[in-house]
């Protein structure tokens, strides 16, 4: 590779992550050229008519991001599918793509769970009659296993999860992601082009740090045309049970996730309060929204999580009035 | 073996931070540990090779400056008046600090390789190399293009949960 970001790109340049990257009239001869052919495009037309008929069955999917690593997308994820179960009559999916630290199984109390292999696929793992979950996590021989995969061996398994799996009819589709703007998020956002992503929940926390990577995930999701359904914002302030103080513990220097909402003209889905029933909740494996049901951080989750809710129906309805 | 260049050739240790997990500080604890060792009286470099969130050069108050090419290489940032922590960072090749990196594995192990063996690092005492979370494409490619090297050691960061 000649130089790195910023190289003289060809005047044509598709762009580096564009599903034409390395492949275009105007790739050739650039010093880039074979890096950007070596990380291929999305499905075949074949694999993603296979994905198309698969997932056909599912009516809203939701994608659960952050660039920062450690902010509480698979809590949130968590929390998310549980709120949407407890209505009985909606089926709901929980698909971890975090394929080097899936936590999903941990929070939802399935550690230990394996997969099982039916005439119509893998079996996802079910919390409730209504909440189907599955991960890598459920693949590995003991916890402590080390997924250490490159690229293409994670996109691989991804595509699995999506061509695989016998989700059946699912309401709501929730894809927990890993930190960070790479392989998986861009191979999730290709295998699932085949069928229709409602749109991207972004988690962060207040400080700048964390909002510095979520910009970056913002404009990701500009990129590769993503709606963004909104953002939430975690671990914003605590309230110390004893005395009512609140305090920030990460103090939002430079104005929060709502600063941030306001200069990119994002929704603020909402902001959920540190609470340590929260990361207990999630060690033990269980429904924080069961178990702390007064917490503030609840009221929090349970109004996000509407909201989501309504976002999804209104587009829903919307689409079906241009059809 | 990957070739020894001749750019690591002044460093005396090399220490990786890394945690599986997302969001425990490792940044920070790079950052802190630098300073700490420069403190001390020693030469140190951070190498951030979080392609898609890098901090440090934020941490370190740096993150408008640039980077140049010399005759062995890049040129790494100089921080503080005294110049005794050298920074590498993706960071410093965006054209705007917004901008998402996204990259497949591909692409990120050739930079890593790249920000390896082409920066010119003179002589440090400490190389502390700031890692992404995961067990993934940057950890495997920064792990084999060190091997040639005087790999001293990872400090694993977690938190309690």
């Amino acid at each position: 590779m000649a130089e790195a970001v910023g190289a003289a790109r060809p005047e044509e340049c598709p762009g580096t992550g564009s599903a034409q990257a390395g492949s275009a009239a105007a790739c050739q001869g650039c010093p880039n050229q074979g890096l950007c052919a070596a990380g291929a495009a999305g499905p075949d037309p074949a694999e993603a008519a296979e994905l198309r008929a698969r997932l056909r069955a599912v009516r809203h999917t939701v994608l659960v991001l952050s660039g920062k690593g450690g902010v509480g997308k698979s809590t949130f994820s968590a929390a998310l599918a549980h709120g949407l179960a407890a209505d009985e009559h909606k089926q709901v999916a929980l698909l971890d793509i975090d394929i080097c630290g899936p936590s999903i199984p941990k929070i939802m109390g399935l550690e230990g769970e394996q997969v099982h292999q039916s005439g119509s696929g893998w079996s996802p793992v079910y919390v409730e009659e209504n909440l189907g979950v599955m991960s890598v996590g459920f693949l590995l021989s003991s916890p402590d296993d080390a997924v250490i995969w490159r690229g293409p061996k994670k996109n691989g398994l991804i595509k699995q999860f999506l061509r695989d799996v016998d989700w059946g009819e699912i309401d709501y589709l929730i894809v927990d992601t890993p930190p960070g703007t790479s392989d998986e998020h861009l191979s999730i956002v290709q295998y699932l082009s085949a069928t229709r992503i409602d749109g991207a929940v972004i988690v962060t926390t207040p400080q700048e740090i964390s909002l510095q990577d979520v910009r970056k995930e913002i404009n990701f999701c500009h990129k590769v045309k993503l709606p963004i359904i909104g953002v939430v914002e975690n671990m914003s302030g605590f309230v110390c049970p004893k005395c009512k103080k609140e305090s920030q513990i990460f103090p939002p220097t430079t104005g929060g996730a709502e600063k941030m909402c306001q200069n990119l003209n994002v929704s603020l889905l909402g902001k959920v309060p540190l609470d340590p029933q929260i990361g207990r909740s999630c060690d033990r494996g269980q429904s924080f929204l069961s178990e702390a049901p007064e917490s503030p951080a609840t009221l929090s989750y349970r109004n996000i999580i509407q909201r989501i809710q309504e976002y999804c129906e209104q587009h829903h309805s919307q689409e079906e009035k241009m059809i | 073996l990957p070739e020894r260049s001749t750019n690591l050739r002044g460093v005396r240790h090399i220490l990786l931070v890394l945690s599986g997990k997302g969001g425990v500080g490792k940044s920070t604890l790079s950052t802190e540990l630098a300073l700490a060792l420069r403190h001390r009286g020693h030469r140190v470099g951070i190498l951030d090779v979080d392609l898609c969130g890098p901090s440090i050069p934020h941490m370190l108050r740096v993150q408008d400056r640039a980077v140049h090419q010399c005759d062995s290489g890049w040129v790494p940032v100089f921080v503080g008046q005294d110049r005794a922590i050298a920074l590498m960072s993706i960071g410093f090749l965006l054209e705007q600090p917004d901008d998402a990196v996204v990259w497949r594995g591909p692409k990120k192990n050739a930079l890593i390789k790249q920000f390896v063996t082409d920066v010119a690092w003179g002589d440090l005492d400490f190389l502390i190399v700031d890692t992404p979370p995961g067990t993934s494409d940057e950890h495997i490619s920064t792990v084999e293009a060190l091997r040639p090297y005087r790999l001293l050691g990872a400090i694993l960061v977690t938190t309690p949960q």
